[in-house]
């Protein structure tokens, strides 16, 4: 796919998000739309994995310890075919699969995430695993940045380095929010680049929302041979609509119905600028 | 020769733990011990120097050596997570919870040094809440093997489980219990000794201790059943139900606080079946607990043959 057909893809998974987010009367709208162009990126260029090699051992695996934004995750599975759209109308419903932070009940998701600072060392397990076998596949994990304060974090950061997990990318979806407001007022995390060198992970800074840069940067792990990788992805929280964007009150915020027709149009417009 | 329960001493079970889980990796690459800081205290040294590729040591970051083994167990690897049981089950119980048991990643969970087998060193190397809180999160086995025999048993019967199970070990050499040609069955509890006047029920160390009361009581003229829970959760209803029928009393034991773990889930099976029995729990109470050896906290709380059938008697002639 070209970089214009997946800018479109994006715009189609925020809008699909939105849709079910609203449906559901509950989800974390800020933190999917930032994450959107990362998901879209790994699943459409980056990592092996699909239905079809979903049980396959050789397949790559991705962990998303962010789990709250699991509605851009949701609509890209269902977009990658693991289960049909429709199932999302049960989002957050009685006794449906498709609750609000990730589980292995849902077909494609590896491990079951929402409390924060886990994703990483379940991750660094499996690309454990990868050396130990000697097997090519690789590991990608999804970190918000509001959960870097969580110590268990750093405790991998430190594991990964002394294995020399070189399988294993870390991925900061680094918008500068959290529930409470900005992280640099909350537990200042900067500089985060600085911290991450000197527990020994190569680090790549890039626009979290630039597709072409985003698949230049993941396509080039491991950055060097015997370190973990870690990119920080600067982004947008509520990245794509208008009044959403950089506003830390819409961290669970559900859209009123006036809201809705608004960020619809708003997406909407985006599409047609590009054409589609 | 007659096998005579409790009379002849064999190895620390935590030697026991060891030397299985070096016979099972000798056949198995996929068999690893995961350890943080702690494999001295683990008796893993010589495992480390057998198989150093099957160890794989993480510092002292229980949380860490609790998400990475969820991680390596994912892909198939037999994996043991050995630490203190102090710290496991305390420091990275959320790990435990999310990572390992609502995750369903089939992790061996080794809490070693369990109970007060650190007794003089203070209550933060004390793990006496860990049956309660593991018992209270869905998806874990839970043993705490008596002897030697239970424990080389429940470790093999660890590496073939697909979902996740917390093995018990204390530190002291422990008595054999049972016979070699015994049946272990996890989730079914074990009978030492028949008796009819009342039953023990205990778990862990404190099995030894309870049998050396039922000797006494028998001494006095007193019929004592002796069960090794060795697996408190599933518990083996059963047996408790049982024991309710066959004998006057039931006291169970425990080296863990008295609230949550193996006499609270007894009570809870008889009181729902409607079995009226006299029932005494033994175990830590909820205080500060003392310092000392294992074996003087025991005494202390009366986790001892002499305290053990005290209680008894008094449970049978109130
Ligand atoms: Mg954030």
């Amino acid at each position: 796919m070209t970089d214009d057909e997946l800018k479109i893809k994006s715009i189609h998974y925020r809008k699909k998000l939105l849709e079910y987010i609203k449906k559901a009367g509950a989800g974390h709208t800020g933190g999917s739309l930032s994450c959107v162009d990362i998901l879209n990126v790994l699943y459409n260029r980056i990592m092996n994995i699909s239905p079809q090699n979903f049980g396959d051992p050789a397949r790559d695996r991705y962990v998303q310890s962010k789990g709250h934004s699991v509605e851009a995750l949701y609509v890209v599975l269902a977009d990658k075919g693991f289960f049909p759209e429709s199932d999302l109308e049960t989002l957050c419903k009685y006794r449906s699969h498709y609750v609000g932070h990730p589980t292995r009940k849902v077909n494609g998701i590896e491990h079951n995430s929402g409390a924060l600072g886990h994703g990483l060392a379940f991750g660094a397990g499996v690309a454990l695993s990868a050396k130990k076998d000697k097997a090519a596949y690789k590991v990608y994990v999804l970190l918000g940045d509001g959960e870097l304060v969580e110590g268990s974090n750093w405790e991998t950061f430190m594991a990964a380095a002394h294995y020399r997990l070189d399988n294993l990318t870390a991925i900061v979806d680094r918008n500068n929010l959290q529930i409470t407001g900005k992280t640099e007022d909350v537990c200042g995390l900067e500089r985060l680049d600085e911290k991450f060198r000197a527990f020994g992970w190569h680090v790549e800074i890039v626009d979290g929302h630039d597709i072409a840069a985003l698949s230049d940067v993941l396509g080039k792990v491991p950055f060097k041979t015997d370190k973990p990788s870690l990119v920080i992805a600067n982004t947008i929280k509520g990245k794509g609509v208008s009044f959403i964007e950089n506003d830390h009150t819409w961290h669970h915020h559900v859209p009123t119905d006036s809201q809705y027709r608004q960020a619809q149009l708003e997406l909407d417009n985006l599409l047609t600028e590009l054409g589609s | 020769m007659k096998f005579e329960p409790g009379t002849e001493s064999g190895k620390a079970n935590l030697e026991v733990f060891s030397e299985t889980l070096m016979s099972l990796a000798s056949g198995d690459k996929n068999v690893l011990a995961v350890t943080s800081d702690s494999r001295g205290s683990g008796k893993l040294a010589p495992f480390a120097a057998a198989y150093p590729e099957q160890i794989v040591e993480v510092g002292i970051a229980e949380q860490n050596l609790v998400g990475i083994s969820a991680g390596l167990a994912s892909t198939g690897k037999v994996v043991y997570a050995v630490s203190p049981a102090c710290f496991l089950t305390a420091r990275s119980l959320e790990q435990i919870k999310n990572d390992v048991c609502y995750s369903d990643h089939p992790v061996k969970l080794v809490g070693i040094s369990a109970g007060v087998s650190y007794g003089a060193l203070g209550s933060t190397h004390h793990s006496t809440h860990d049956l309660a809180v593991l018992r209270a999160i869905n998806n874990i086995v839970i043993i705490a093997p008596s002897d030697n025999f239970e424990t080389k048993h429940a470790v093999r019967a660890a590496a073939t489980m697909s979902h996740p199970v917390f093995l018990r070990f204390g530190k002291r050499p422990m008595y054999h219990l049972h016979n070699p040609r015994t049946k272990f069955e996890v989730g079914r509890s074990i009978t030492i000794r028949e008796g009819s006047d009342v039953t023990f029920i205990a778990t862990g160390e404190t099995v030894y201790h309870a049998l050396m009361a039922g000797k006494m009581l028998e001494s006095r003229g007193i019929s004592c059943r002796v069960i090794s829970m060795h697996t408190v959760k599933p518990l083996d209803a059963e047996s408790v139900l049982k024991a309710a029928s066959d004998s006057g009393a039931i006291v169970t034991v425990e080296e863990h606080c008295v609230l949550g773990g193996l006499g609270e889930a007894c009570a809870a099976v008889l009181m729902q079946a409607g079995a009226r029995v006299p029932f005494r729990i033994v175990g830590l109470p909820d205080e500060y607990t003392i310092t000392g050896s294992q074996q003087e906290i025991f005494e202390h709380y009366g986790i001892s043959a002499k305290g053990l059938a005290e209680t008894a008697e008094k449970l049978l002639n109130p």
